[in-house]
C-alpha cells in the first residue's frame, strides 16, 4: 500500500471542523453538578479565616469545599521526579495541598470550591466566600527569592532553594579552560516564562457510580493512565481497579496538560461526597493562573574559544524559577532535560552545567513544549552567533567548524557527550548547507551590504540556530537512574477483528497530534489493508492497557514501536494459520500487500481470510491458540536525537524598532517520517510558538506578585500575521534504534526557532555596536536600543 | 466568564428603547454590537441590572449619501463602513480605519456608534471622527441634538451623551478633506487596540494646503486634533520637509499615556513617525 511516508489527510479533522469533537466540557452527564474555585487575589497571603456562610445559602448551591474538609485536609498532590541536591539530599518537597487553609503562596491558588446545580450559580456564590487576608511580601524572580532575607515560599525551605544540581566535565577543567582560553563570549539570558495558552481550557468531571463503587474522572489531559496512577496511588489512596480516567479529544497541550492537577482529585472527592458528577471548567484568566507555566531561567553563560575558533568549553549557571509548588515533571525540566543539552551539535570537549531550581510566589513552572531544550538551545546558539560577532567570523563558518562529525550509531557508535547522553545517529553538515543555499546566503548578504550602506530606514539581519534535542523520552532504567518516579516505556494492542478489521489501543495520547492517521498509516501499511480498515483507540484507561501519554515528542517513537511490536506478532500468529491453510512450511511464506504466498508460486491467502480462521479455527494448526490480539511494551534502548538548521531573516523598522519576519527556513531531521504532511504541520506549530517567545510572549509580574498580563488584551500570542510563509525542508538520519527510524517532530520547531529569530535582530542591530537584547524583542526594546 | 444576571429588553424603536433607559435609570446599559459591552459584562466589571439591545433597531442602520454629508447609522458596523464605497469617496479614512478594527468578526458584530459611546480613548473611530469635523446625532425624549465632534469626547470612558440618550447617527461633512484623508495605526500587539492611531485629512489648493485636520486616539488618555500641526500646514506645499517642520513639536502640551508596551516618551515619538506616514500619503 506504501502508506508509510505518505501526506494523507488526518482523519479526525472531520469531527475538529465541523464541531463534533467530544472535549471534556461538551460531557454532561445525569445529575450533574459544577464547581467553580475561590482563588487567592494576592500572591502571598495568610489566611485567617474564611466565611462560607452568604455563598452558602445563595441559590443552587450544593456544598462548599475547603482545605480543612476531611477528605481534602493533608492531602495534596504529588512531584513525579526526583533531582537531589550536590551533597546528596533529597530535594525540597514541600506539599501541594488540594485547597489550601494556611495561606496562598501565588495568585490564584485555590482556597474553596463552590459546587451548585448552575455553573453562574456556583460563581455567583464563589463571590460571597469571605476570606480575612493578611498580605505577605511576595517574590517573583528566582534570583531574589535565593537572597538571604527574601520572603519565603515555603517555611522549611530555606532561601526558597528547592534543591541545586549540577552535571558535566570536571568543573575545575572547565574554569581553568575558561581562563586560558583564546576568547570568552559570556551573556546573561532571561529566558522569559511563558503560559501555554491551549486553546481548550483545562477541564475535569469527578463522576463515582455507587452502583460499582467505582470513581471515572473525564479530564483533559496528555496522559490518562498516568494521572489515574497519581490519582490512585499518591493522592486519594483508592485502588486503582475503581478508578477509570479518559482524556477525550482534548484542545491542545503544549505540556501543560501532562500533569496531575488539583482539580482533578478535587472533583474526584466531591462527586463521591455528594454521589453526583462534577464538573469543573477553568476560565481563560484561570488558565493564565494555574496552568503550569515554562521556561523561566536566569543563566549566565560562557563559551570559550581557542584562536582557530574551536569550542574549547562552555560554563552556564542557571536559576530555574519552580512557581510556588513542585509540578509534576518540574524538577526535571532545568536539569535533565536542560543541562544533557547543552552539548549541542558542537564537539566542545569540556561543559559544565551548574542550577538552582527556586521556589518563588508564582505559578508553578513545568514542561512546556520543548521543555529545558528550547533553554539549552538559546544559551548554545546565542553564544556561537555572538562569538562569530565578536570574532570577526562568518557565523555559519563558526558551526561548520565546531560540528561533530557524522555517525550513524550503526557502524559508528552514538557520540558521547560531556553532559551524560549519548547521541543515537548524526549528520549536521548537511542541513545547515540546505539551509544556506535555500536562504541564499551569499546574495542575502550582499543585499544587506547594500542596504546598510544606502540607509534606506530598513535594517536586515540574519540569524541561526542550529540545535540538537533529546525526544522519544525514554529508557525507563535511565530516567530511573535520573530521578523519574514513573517508567517511560508505552504500550500498544492490536487487535485484529474476525474480518480483518483492525483496532489499535494506544497508550499515546493524541491532543493536536494526529496518531488517529499516522499511527493507522503505520498499521495498514505494515498489514497492506485500506486505511480506513484500521481504528486507532486512545485516551481511556478502561480500554487502554496502560500508557504514559505523550510529550517529548515520544508519541511515534516510543508509542508508534510498541504498535509495530504487537504487529509483528501478528504477522508471526498469522504465518502459522497461513502455513496450515496453505498447506507449507512457514518458512515458504512471504507476507506483502495484504496476503500470504508461497514462495514462487501464485498460492495465497488474504489477511482477512487468516483473521476469519483465527476466530472460526475448526480447519486450525494444532495446539495453536484461537484470536489475533497482541499487545507489546516497548521500552526504548536510547533517547531519539533529532536536529536541525533554522534560519531567520527579519528586517526592522528604524523609525519604530518593530521586527518583521520576512523568511524563515527550518531544515529538520527527524529521522523517518510516516506523514510527510503532519510533519510539517507540526514544525509550523512549533515554529509559531518558538518565534512567539523571540518576538512577544513572556508574563509581567509586578512587585506584589500580581500577573499584569494574564488576559489576551495584555498577554502578546504570535498571530498569522506576525508569520512569513514557511520555507521548510527535511534530511533523514534514521534513528538506528526504533523499528520505525523515527525521531519525533513535535517540538523541533519551537525548539530552533527562537534564538534564530533573535539572532538575526541581532546581525540587523550590529551597526548599533550591541550584543544583547532580551526577549521578546518589542519594538520598543529594538526603538530604545537605536535610539540608545 | 459569565456576567452577573440581568434582565433582557428588547426595544422596538429608539423612542422605546429611550423610555425604558429612562425607566430604569443608572441600572442598565444599551447593548448594541456588545464589544466593547459584554466583555465588561463577563469579566464582572460592571453590572447593570438591564441590558437593552438596540442591535435590531433599523433607524439605527446604514449609510445615507445625503447633499451635504454622509450619515452612517450609529448601528452600523465596522465591516459596513470599511466596505462603503460612499465613505471610501468622500471620507476614505472611514473605510480604513474600520478595515483595520479587530478581525472580521469583530468588525462584522461591532457598530461605530457602540465604539464611539464606550470613548475607549485607544480604540480607532476617535481620531477618525475628530479628522472629519464630524457631528453626533444624539437622540432624547425631547428630540434630536446633535454635538459637535469637538465637543464630543470628555476623557477616558466619558462622553457627551446624557442619562437618557441615545446616538443614532454620525454625520460626516462632504468637505475637500474628507475626500483627501486616511487612517494610519501602531497596534498593541495583543489587543491590536492604538497605542498610536493617526487620522488626517487634507485639502489643497494650486498645491498648496488650504485646510489640515490631524486627530490622534491611543496617544492621550483623551483622543485630541493637534492644532500644532494643522496650522503649521496651512498655507504650505505638502512635502516631507513642510511635514516635517509641522510635525516636529508633536504633542505638545499633551498628557501622553505610558505603558508596558510603550512609554510616554517612545508614544510620543511613535505619535510623529505615524502623523508623518499618514500626511506622506495625502
Amino acid at each position: 500500500m506504501g502508506l508509510i511516508g505518505t501526506s494523507v489527510k488526518r482523519v479526525e479533522d472531520k469531527r475538529f471542523i465541523t464541531g463534533q469533537g467530544r472535549y471534556t466540557d461538551d460531557i454532561k452527564l445525569p445529575g450533574m453538578t459544577y464547581a467553580c474555585m475561590v482563588r487567592s487575589p494576592h500572591a502571598h497571603a495568610k489566611i485567617n479565616s474564611i466565611n462560607t456562610a452568604a455563598a452558602a445559602a445563595m441559590p443552587g448551591v450544593v456544598r462548599i469545599f475547603t482545605g480543612t474538609d476531611e477528605g481534602i485536609s493533608g492531602i495534596g498532590v504529588p512531584c513525579g521526579w526526583q533531582v537531589n541536591f550536590k551533597n546528596g539530599e533529597t530535594m525540597k518537597e514541600p506539599p501541594h495541598p488540594l485547597l489550601v487553609s494556611d495561606k496562598a503562596r501565588h495568585m490564584g491558588d485555590a482556597v474553596a470550591m463552590v459546587v451548585a446545580e448552575s455553573y453562574a450559580e456556583a460563581k455567583d456564590a464563589a463571590e460571597l466566600v469571605q476570606i480575612d487576608w493578611e498580605v505577605l511580601p511576595a517574590v517573583t524572580d528566582a534570583k531574589a527569592a535565593m537572597a538571604d532575607g527574601a520572603a519565603l515560599v515555603h517555611d522549611d525551605v530555606p532561601n526558597n532553594l528547592a534543591f541545586d544540581w549540577e552535571l558535566g566535565s570536571d568543573k575545575a577543567a572547565v574554569d581553568a579552560a575558561i581562563a586560558n582560553a583564546h576568547h570568552v563570549t559570556t551573556l546573561e539570558f532571561t529566558n522569559q516564562r511563558l503560559v501555554a495558552n491551549a486553546i481548550e481550557p483545562r477541564s475535569a468531571i469527578g463522576h463515582f457510580d455507587s452502583a460499582y463503587d467505582k470513581y471515572t474522572l473525564y479530564t483533559s489531559t496528555q496522559n490518562p493512565h498516568l494521572t489515574r496512577l497519581l490519582l490512585c496511588a499518591f493522592v486519594l489512596g483508592i485502588p486503582e481497579h475503581k478508578v477509570r480516567v479518559v482524556g477525550p479529544d482534548v484542545g491542545g497541550g503544549f505540556g501543560s496538560k501532562i500533569f496531575h492537577y488539583t482539580e482533578e482529585a478535587l472533583v474526584t472527592v466531591a462527586s463521591k461526597a455528594l454521589n453526583r458528577p462534577v464538573k469543573w471548567t477553568a476560565e481563560r484568566q484561570e488558565s493564565f493562573l494555574t496552568d503550569a507555566h515554562g521556561r523561566d531561567h536566569v543563566t549566565k553563560c560562557d563559551m570559550a574559544f581557542d584562536a582557530e575558533g574551536n569550542i574549547t568549553a562552555l560554563r552556564s549557571r542557571t536559576y530555574a524559577n519552580l512557581g510556588a509548588y513542585l509540578s509534576t515533571f518540574a524538577p526535571a525540566v532545568p536539569t535533565y532535560l536542560h543541562g544533557t543539552l547543552l552539548q549541542g551539535l558542537y564537539k566542545t570537549p569540556l561543559v559544565h552545567v551548574d542550577v538552582n531550581g527556586v521556589f518563588t510566589h508564582t505559578t508553578a513552572v513545568d514542561a512546556y513544549r520543548g521543555a529545558g531544550r528550547p533553554e539549552a538551545t538559546y544559551l548554545i546558539e546565542r553564544l556561537i552567533d555572538t562569538a562569530a560577532l565578536e570574532m570577526d567570523m562568518d557565523p555559519a563558518e563558526l558551526r561548520f567548524q565546531n560540528f561533530i562529525e557524522p555517525f550513524d550509531g550503526v557502524e559508528e557508535p552514538g557520540f558521547q557527550t560531556q553532559v551524560a547522553l549519548q547521541y543515537d545517529s548524526g549528520n549536521y553538515h548537511p542541513v545547515l548547507e540546505k539551509a544556506l543555499s535555500m536562504a541564499g546566503y551569499e546574495d542575502f548578504r550582499a543585499e544587506q551590504k547594500a542596504a546598510r550602506e544606502n540607509g534606506n530606514g530598513k535594517l536586515l539581519g540574519i540569524g541561526f540556530s542550529t540545535y540538537i534535542e533529546a525526544c522519544g523520552i525514554a529508557p525507563s532504567a535511565v530516567v530511573g537512574a535520573l530521578g523519574a518516579r514513573a517508567g517511560l516505556f508505552e504500550s500498544a494492542q492490536v487487535r485484529v477483528q474476525p474480518t480483518g478489521k483492525v483496532s489499535v489501543y494506544t497508550g499515546s495520547h493524541s491532543h493536536g497530534q494526529g496518531h488517529e492517521t499516522t499511527f493507522a498509516q503505520v498499521v495498514a501499511d505494515k498489514f497492506g489493508i485500506p486505511l480506513e480498515d484500521v481504528e486507532i483507540v486512545h485516551g481511556d484507561s478502561d480500554s487502554v492497557a496502560f500508557g504514559m501519554g505523550t510529550y517529548g515528542s515520544r508519541s511515534l517513537a516510543v508509542g508508534g514501536s510498541a504498535i509495530v511490536k504487537s504487529i509483528e506478532k501478528v504477522i508471526e500468529k498469522g504465518t502459522k494459520i497461513a502455513a496450515h491453510k496453505l498447506e507449507c512450511a512457514e518458512a515458504d511464506l512471504e507476507f506483502a500487500d495484504g496476503k500470504w504466498t508461497v514462495k514462487g508460486s501464485d498460492k495465497s491467502i488474504a489477511f482477512g481470510d487468516v483473521s476469519l480462521t483465527a476466530y472460526v479455527p475448526h480447519d486450525y494448526p494444532e495446539g495453536l491458540e484461537p484470536g489475533l490480539d497482541f499487545s507489546s511494551f516497548y521500552d526504548p534502548a536510547n533517547f531519539t536525537y533529532p536536529f536541525g538548521a533554522h534560519i531567520a531573516i527579519v528586517e526592522i523598522d528604524k523609525e519604530t524598532g518593530k521586527v518583521t519576519l520576512k523568511r524563515f527556513i527550518a531544515v529538520d531531521d527527524v529521522g523517518n517520517v510516516i506523514n510527510p504532511m503532519i510533519v510539517d504541520g507540526q514544525i509550523h506549530g512549533g515554529l509559531a510558538q518558538g518565534i512567539g517567545q523571540a518576538i512577544c510572549e513572556g508574563t509581567i509580574f509586578d512587585e506584589s506578585g500580581q500577573l499584569l498580563n494574564g488576559t489576551y488584551m495584555d498577554y502578546v500570542m504570535p498571530r498569522a500575521d506576525d508569520l512569513p510563509s514557511f520555507e521548510t525542508a527535511r534530511t533523514t538520519t534514521p534513528c538506528p534504534h526504533n523499528p520505525l527510524g523515527v525521531k519525533g517532530a513535535g517540538e523541533a520547531g519551537c525548539i530552533g526557532a527562537t534564538p534564530a529569530v533573535v539572532n538575526a535582530v541581532m546581525d540587523a542591530l550590529a551597526p548599533y555596536g550591541i550584543h544583547d537584547i532580551q526577549m521578546p524583542v518589542t519594538s520598543q526594546k529594538v526603538w530604545n536600543i537605536i535610539n540608545g | 466568564m459569565i456576567p452577573n444576571k440581568f434582565s433582557y429588553h428588547r426595544p422596538n424603536d429608539v423612542n422605546e428603547a429611550i423610555q425604558m433607559l429612562q425607566t430604569h435609570g443608572d441600572d442598565c446599559k444599551l447593548l448594541a454590537g456588545g464589544h466593547s459591552l459584554l466583555p465588561v459584562l463577563r469579566n464582572r466589571l460592571n453590572d447593570p441590572e438591564h441590558i437593552i439591545d438596540i442591535s435590531g433597531l433599523s433607524e439605527l442602520q446604514g449609510i445615507k449619501d445625503n447633499e451635504k454629508s454622509v450619515t452612517i447609522g450609529a448601528g452600523t458596523t465596522h465591516g459596513e463602513i470599511a466596505r462603503s464605497t460612499i465613505l471610501q469617496q468622500h471620507a476614505p479614512m472611514y473605510a480604513i480605519a474600520a478595515a483595520k478594527i479587530g478581525d472580521i468578526q469583530v468588525r462584522n458584530f461591532g457598530t461605530i456608534g457602540g465604539s464611539i459611546a464606550h470613548a475607549d480613548p485607544a480604540a480607532d473611530w476617535p481620531g477618525v471622527l475628530l479628522a472629519s469635523n464630524a457631528s453626533i446625532v444624539i437622540k432624547n425624549s425631547g428630540g434630536t441634538r446633535e454635538v459637535d465632534v469637538d465637543q464630543f469626547f470628555m476623557g477616558l470612558f466619558m462622553t457627551a451623551v446624557q442619562d437618557g440618550e441615545i446616538i443614532t447617527a454620525i454625520r460626516v461633512p462632504k468637505t475637500a478633506f474628507n475626500r483627501n484623508s486616511t487612517y494610519v495605526k501602531f497596534p498593541q500587539p495583543a489587543s491590536r487596540f492604538a497605542i498610536v492611531g493617526c487620522a488626517a485629512a487634507v485639502a489643497k489648493e494650486g498645491g498648496q494646503v488650504t485646510e489640515a485636520r490631524v486627530a490622534f486616539n491611543g496617544v492621550s488618555s483623551k483622543p485630541y486634533r493637534d492644532t500644532g500641526i494643522e496650522n503649521g500646514l496651512k498655507g504650505q506645499a505638502l512635502s516631507a520637509d513642510s511635514i516635517a517642520a509641522a510635525t516636529a513639536n508633536i504633542a505638545d502640551g499633551v498628557s501622553v499615556m505610558s505603558d508596558h508596551f510603550a512609554s510616554e516618551k517612545y508614544r510620543r515619538h511613535l505619535a510623529g513617525v505615524y502623523a508623518r506616514r499618514a500626511l506622506g500619503t495625502l
